[in-house]
């Protein structure tokens, strides 16, 4: 009988561990939140408004192409979109809850679905530090600027500046421009040293990865092709307006991301998108039992094994090394979920060691650095959606000589809203110093992967753990 | 203000999706077939739908359904992330005042 394989997350990494289970001889069940394959990287037009030109906005469209026919026409490999993992189950078997239907509705039909082995391929969403005004609207993340680009052809204004740290804010103007906006500028938070100690370092190392080098360079001179300044050593440090998003204001940084006085412009803008980096999707694994390690990222074996028997992970949720990190750490999960031998992998494991360079080169060069706290003032909301503003949470941090970060969320709510700390967990965890009592204590561990409505809730033979409902 | 590519102007012209129309707060606003809905409203240059508890407005701002700062009452379901769902024809969406909850009562008036 053959092995069955489940895997959660149908971007790069999960896309590639279904084929690769599936080559293996695994029996394969894909499954996926949103209604369409490709994860974030490769998020496109729906199949309403789908255009055969499409490959324009993406790289390696023809591999996304090759990836979705093949997990569509092969009879070993079962497809479930709009299926929102919710839950994850310990007792005996790993097993995770899944609802199925449009998303955030009533009456979405529940799943419990088990398997011999997981895989884990739930990916990352862009991080921004909080600044003043980062909560008009207007204020984008940049994967939203992305995601309504690539996703729906939406510009979300007509005259942006992008800011934050990363390579990813290249392909973010790129998209923006494309999308008939006018970018004003990208503004980076590492200086030019710091960049070029992570980037150059060992160059050759950087030949092997195969796809992200011309793909940088080829921002770089659209860059240059089209005008938009891309600065080091800056960033957006407010944004202005009445009620939305009229002005950014930049300024100059040091080398700890510290906003150097006197250096302050302001330009006046629609939109605003800014991006500090990436903070893995984690609440899965950790219900599952996974490991984390150090730098906050699931702990995998050579094989992408997890810490739990039978359960791996691919993709972001391992570390952020872009795209051919994703799709090589894929296909070992799911060639080895599947059982496959090792003695096939040799070609991916040196293709993995390439793309671990490419992420510790991105940490090396756009980390972030403690100075960006100097741009807060006591009235910047940090919890977008309790609306604690950073000057409260420090003096209730400092007056309780707070060590837990439960207690100091209790006190304050910074980190008990609808988003259940996703956006502002690490920020809080950073500024006031409040450690997690243990790795289960973290922001990062979420009962309910998801909100669900009290109506299904009562519905499942199942014990609900706690956490927030949204009614 | 946020806008929708115009199909004639796109390098990538995509297909002509037919239109839809969905009421926001009884007002009608009209999109296309595959567009979400928060879609819809930034189409329309609509970049704030939600007020919080304090009264500040907020619309779309991570795009892929991890902030929830988009929610909305859709056909009478509430806190439905809007990025996330496509717009169907003749959905009724009513934007989300926090200051006051769903039976009226004032914020410092729940349990
Ligand atoms: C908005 C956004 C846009 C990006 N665009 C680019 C880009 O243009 N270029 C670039 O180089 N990098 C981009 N990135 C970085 C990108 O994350 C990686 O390059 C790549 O997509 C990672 O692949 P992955 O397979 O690990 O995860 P992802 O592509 O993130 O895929 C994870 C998938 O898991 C699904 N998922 C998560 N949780 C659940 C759950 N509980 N139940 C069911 N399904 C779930 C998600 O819906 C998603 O489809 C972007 C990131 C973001 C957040």
């Amino acid at each position: 009988m053959s092995v069955s394989v489940l895997v959660i997350g149908a971007g790069p990494a999960g896309l590639s561990a279904a084929v690769a289970a599936a080559d293996a001889g695994a029996m394969v069940t894909l499954l996926d939140a949103g209604d369409g394959l490709g994860g974030q990287y490769w998020r496109h037009l729906p199949p309403e408004r789908s255009s055969v030109r499409e490959a324009r906005l993406h790289h390696g469209w023809p591999l996304f192409e090759r990836l979705r026919e093949r997990v569509a026409a092969d009879e070993a490999i079962t497809v479930l979109t709009e299926a929102q993992v919710w839950a994850v189950e310990t007792t005996g078997a790993v097993t995770v809850r899944v609802l199925v239907g449009p998303a955030d509705a009533a009456g979405r039909e529940p799943l419990a679905l088990a398997a011999d082995a997981i895989v884990f391929a739930t990916g990352a969403h862009d991080r921004t530090l909080p600044f003043p005004g980062w909560n008009l609207p207007g204020t984008f993340s940049a994967g939203a600027a992305q995601a309504l680009a690539k996703g729906e052809r939406i510009a979300v204004g007509r005259r942006a500046v992008v800011a934050g740290a990363g390579p990813f804010l290249l392909p973010v103007a790129r998209s923006l421009t494309d999308a008939g906006a006018e970018v004003l500028g990208v503004y980076e938070a590492a200086r030019p040293l710091h960049a070029a100690k992570g980037w150059l370092a060992r160059p050759h190392r950087l030949l092997g990865a195969a796809r992200k080098g011309p793909e940088l360079a080829g921002y770089l001179g659209h860059h240059l092709r089209r005008r938009i300044p891309y600065r080091l050593g800056a960033a957006v440090v407010e944004a202005r307006g009445e009620g939305r998003v009229e002005e950014a204001v930049i300024a100059r940084l040091d080398a700890d991301w510290a906003p150097v006085p006197g250096t302050e412009r302001t330009v006046a803008v629609d939109a605003v998108c800014v991006s500090h980096g990436f903070t893995p999707r984690l609440e899965l694994p950790i219900a599952a039992g996974c490991r984390t390690g150090p730098d906050r990222f699931v702990l995998v074996d050579a094989d992408q094994r997890t810490s739990v028997p039978g359960v791996y992970a691919a993709g972001e949720i391992t570390g952020i090394g872009g795209v051919d990190a994703a799709l090589v750490e894929g296909r070992i999960a799911g060639h080895r979920a599947a059982g496959g031998d090792r003695s096939a992998l040799r070609a991916d494991l040196r293709r993995r060691r390439a793309a671990d360079d490419v992420a510790r080169r991105i940490e090396a060069a756009h980390g972030v650095r403690p100075g960006w706290r100097a741009w807060l003032r006591d009235d910047t909301v940090v919890c977008r959606c309790e609306e604690v503003p950073y000057g409260r949470l420090r003096d209730t941090a400092a007056a309780t000589a707070q060590d837990s970060l439960r207690s100091l969320k209790l006190t304050t709510r910074a980190g008990l809203g609808i988003c259940q700390a996703r956006m502002c967990g690490r920020t809080v965890e950073e500024l006031t110093g409040a450690a997690p009592a243990s790795a289960a204590d973290t922001s990062d561990q979420r009962p309910l992967a998801a909100p669900i409505r009290l109506g299904d809730l009562a519905g499942l033979a199942t014990t609900p753990h706690g956490g927030k409902d949204t009614q | 203000m946020s806008e929708l590519v115009p199909r004639a102007a796109d390098p990538i012209r995509p297909a002509a999706a037919s239109p839809l129309r969905i009421t926001v707060d009884g007002a009608t606003l009209e999109g296309l077939q595959g567009q979400s809905i928060a879609g819809v409203l930034l189409a329309h240059g609509r970049t704030a739908w939600r007020t919080t508890v304090a009264g500040h407005p907020r619309g779309a701002f991570c795009g892929i359904g991890v902030c929830f700062d988009c929610v909305a009452t859709v056909n009478g379901e509430s806190d439905v992330r809007t990025c996330m769902r496509r717009a169907r024809d003749g959905d009724a969406v009513e934007t989300q005042d926090d200051g006051t909850s769903n039976d009226g009562t004032e914020p410092g008036e729940r349990p």
